[in-house]
């Protein structure tokens, strides 16, 4: 087991070694069927999609329980879909924000090489960061592909009827959506969470700072990797601040980052109990029962 | 006949002068590097039509909104009115326009009325500044010289509306008089107030009073022309342009360099050859002084109205971090200028001042604060981009000073050797699968 230690979190990492003594409950419902493209390549066939998973939703391991959400739900719906699994490397986002872009231009070639070669047309991803970088920098490198958040996959799902969520656990519950700054500001998208939620049933409430005037979680830019700079407050106490004045049961994220940082806000005030951080895929499956 | 030569040697002296200022700042902001901001004319003049003259992003903020608003249209109408006082001024008329007949009384009115608002506006605004103290008004940004510069406008606009109102109460008196050559009747909704103030007053004190307005409001305005382009107030001009040429494609996407992309593409491919470098450009990767910017983010630095709608929405600022892309912006525009006078002063060549944008004007501890929200870029009412500097200011560090914060030098040893931030072994990827 590994531990690695940054300001934010603690992630822990369960390696090869342990594996076998994890047992997820919520997981051996029902296995999850994960193709990857070698495996449709050797078919001779192509997926409707590629996943792109991220590093976050592949290491972390808060993050992966999101990543299980969105398969669980691709695997109920019968989407046709692949991950590049040990061919996919990280989009280069991180270090494009804090400025290296040679690294960027690197990570960015090298996955479109991998891309192109698997010919793949469309790509939804766990990350708004991936889903930013890969829709809107790659073009220029040579990657063009229709790029989608998993937000968009879902709300694409429920409007052709491929899902359904019927009253769900989540019936009567205050949940409130924080933006991703690059799903929102970034690139336009508002409605496409919100459009998802709306079938929970739910009471969705909306902070103070919303859609284009929300405020960030403070971990883009590469901020998830440093210690913050000198200031008074943490950019993520400021915004959990923000979402528990409004008494949520529920804080719903579409970003591994946000989830980390807002995670992290929530234990500060020690309200872990009360409010939960989850992300809108594991809201979807959830309420599904997946 | 003096007055006319005079008036006329006042004019071509102000618009001169205004000239020669506006040719240096088109020449400062032309030290920029090339950027594509032509393309999509259409896109850019709704874009331009909708922010710039429909002022679409102040709306989130009501008030300010409204007061900007009676400002703005007010000193744009009450221009039609200077075209009466120039002629006037050239030819020795008196208020030219009333040829128009029955449409001069509405144009008088209309320009009274205006001006009334505008100087409420102003009051206002200096309320707002100065006993208020709104929050981003008087942050410590504005020390200084911004700060007077901020109170010097407003007060101006009140004074000049006021010779504006007091000029037109006392031509209505001398007309009531009969007074020779004050012949014209016009309708007065504001200034008709001020009239008892002067009533009572001889002809000859009237028509000194009236005629003192005349040249404070004419003189007034020609000396404020001057004063835009040292001004936060040369927004007034520049923002649409700006708004013009503003960035069109998604916020998230940053710009990329195309230097890297060919160094990267040769060592990925040995074959390849980058296109032959411009010899007379300087290559260095990211930005280090205000000439490595684009003109375009030079165009931002002149255009900012200092208003701090970006800063009061920054995340690093609203939690205490030295950043402020308000200031980002003023320091870009403060460190051009600075080198546009190095030019002055030395036959148009630069000479090395042994500065530059990086540390001197901006430290790597606020470019490091930066979560690149775009939160600042959302709000910026004349789409204004502080982030876009900044990244090619991250850029700078890390690719030609390696200056990183260590953490960072760490994530980007992680994404080269196992190809993800954090220390995992690539070949774990899908070990979640079976977890
Ligand atoms: S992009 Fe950077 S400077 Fe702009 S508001 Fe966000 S943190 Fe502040
Ligand atoms: S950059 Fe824009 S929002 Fe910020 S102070 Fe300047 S004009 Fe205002």
């Amino acid at each position: 087991m590994k531990v690695i230690h940054n300001h934010h979190s603690t992630i822990i990492i369960h390696t090869m070694e342990n594996q076998t003594s994890t047992t997820d409950t919520q997981t051996t419902k029902q296995p999850l069927v994960v193709p990857t493209m070698a495996d449709y390549m050797a078919k001779g066939e192509s997926p409707e999609i590629v996943f792109w998973v991220g590093c976050s939703g592949s290491f972390d391991d808060r993050a992966k329980k999101i990543t299980k959400a969105i398969v669980k739900i691709l695997n109920h719906a019968n989407v046709k879909f692949a991950v590049l699994g040990v061919e996919e490397s990280c989009s280069g986002d991180p270090a494009k924000r804090a400025g290296n872009e040679f690294l960027f231009q690197m990570q960015a070639m090298n996955n479109i090489t991998v891309l192109n070669g698997y010919d793949v047309k469309k790509i939804v991803t766990g990350c708004p960061h991936c889903f930013n970088t890969i829709k809107n920098e790659y073009p220029a490198l040579g990657g063009h592909y229709e790029v989608i958040h998993h937000t968009q996959l879902l709300q694409d799902l429920l409007n052709s009827g491929r899902i359904t969520i019927e009253g769900g656990s989540f019936k009567g519950k205050k949940i409130t959506f924080h933006d991703p700054c690059y799903l929102g500001r970034g690139n336009d998208v508002y409605e496409a969470p919100r459009s998802v939620m709306v079938n929970l049933d739910a009471e969705l409430m909306e902070m103070k700072r919303s859609k284009s005037k929300g405020l960030c979680c403070g971990a883009g830019g590469a901020q998830m990797f440093k210690e913050a700079e000198k200031g008074n407050k943490e950019v993520n106490i400021e915004r959990t601040e923000e979402a528990l004045a409004l008494n949520p049961d529920v804080i719903a994220v579409g970003c591994p980052f946000c989830n980390t940082m807002m995670t992290d806000g929530v234990k500060h005030f020690n309200k872990e109990q009360e409010v939960k951080v989850l992300d809108v895929a594991e809201l979807i499956a959830q309420a599904n029962d997946l | 006949m003096i007055t006319s030569i005079l008036f006329i040697l006042l004019l071509a002296a102000g618009t001169t002068l205004f000239t020669i200022n506006v040719r240096k700042v088109r020449r400062n902001i032309l030290l920029g590097k090339e950027t594509e901001r032509k393309d999509q004319p259409g896109m850019r003049w709704k874009t331009m039509a909708r922010v710039a003259l429909g002022q679409s992003k102040m709306v989130t903020r009501p008030i300010p909104a409204i007061l900007h608003i009676f400002v703005y249209v007010g000193f744009v109408i009450i221009n039609i009115e200077v075209i009466d006082m120039f002629v006037d001024g050239i030819f020795g008329t008196h208020r030219f326009l009333s040829f128009t007949g029955g449409l001069y009384n509405i144009l008088v009115a209309t320009f009274e009325i205006l001006a009334f608002l505008t100087t409420f506006g102003c009051a206002v605004f200096l309320i707002r500044r100065n006993i208020v103290h709104v929050k981003r008004l008087v942050s410590k940004d504005l020390t200084g010289w911004p700060r007077t510069d901020a109170n010097a406008i407003l007060i101006t606009e009140i004074l000049l509306m006021t010779a504006f109102f007091t000029m037109n109460a006392c031509d209505a008196l001398l007309f009531n008089m009969g007074s020779h050559h004050y012949n014209v009747a016009f309708a007065n909704p504001v200034s008709h107030y001020l009239m008892p103030l002067f009533s009572g007053m001889q002809e000859g004190t009237l028509i000194f009073i009236e005629r003192f307005c005349w040249w404070f409001h004419i003189i007034g305005i020609i000396s404020f022309l001057n004063y835009l382009p040292y001004s936060k107030h040369f927004h007034i001009l520049l923002a649409f342009p700006n708004v013009y040429f503003s960035n069109l494609k998604k916020k998230g996407e940053f710009t990329n360099l195309e230097s890297v992309t060919n160094e990267v593409k040769a060592i990925m491919d040995p074959s390849f050859m980058p296109p032959p470098a411009d010899p007379n450009v300087q290559m260095r990767f990211g930005a280090k002084d205000v000439t490595d910017l684009s003109w375009k983010q030079l165009l931002d630095a002149y255009t900012c109205t200092e208003c701090g709608r970006c800063t009061s929405a920054c995340p690093a600022n609203i939690t205490g971090k030295l950043l402020s892309p308000r200031k980002i912006m003023m320091s870009t525009r403060d460190r051009l200028e600075e080198v546009g006078k190095n030019i002055d002063a030395n036959k148009g060549e630069f000479k090395d001042d042994g500065k530059s944008l990086l540390n001197d004007y901006i430290t790597p501890e606020e470019l490091w604060a930066c979560t690149s929200c775009n939160a600042c870029v959302q709000e910026c009412p004349v789409n204004i981009d502080p982030l876009s500097i900044i990244i090619d200011m991250r850029r700078f560090l890390v690719m030609e000073q390696s200056a990183a914060p260590t953490e960072l030098n760490m994530m980007f040893t992680n994404m080269e050797n196992n190809g993800a931030p954090w220390q995992f072994s690539p070949s774990d990827r899908l070990n979640w699968t079976k977890e």
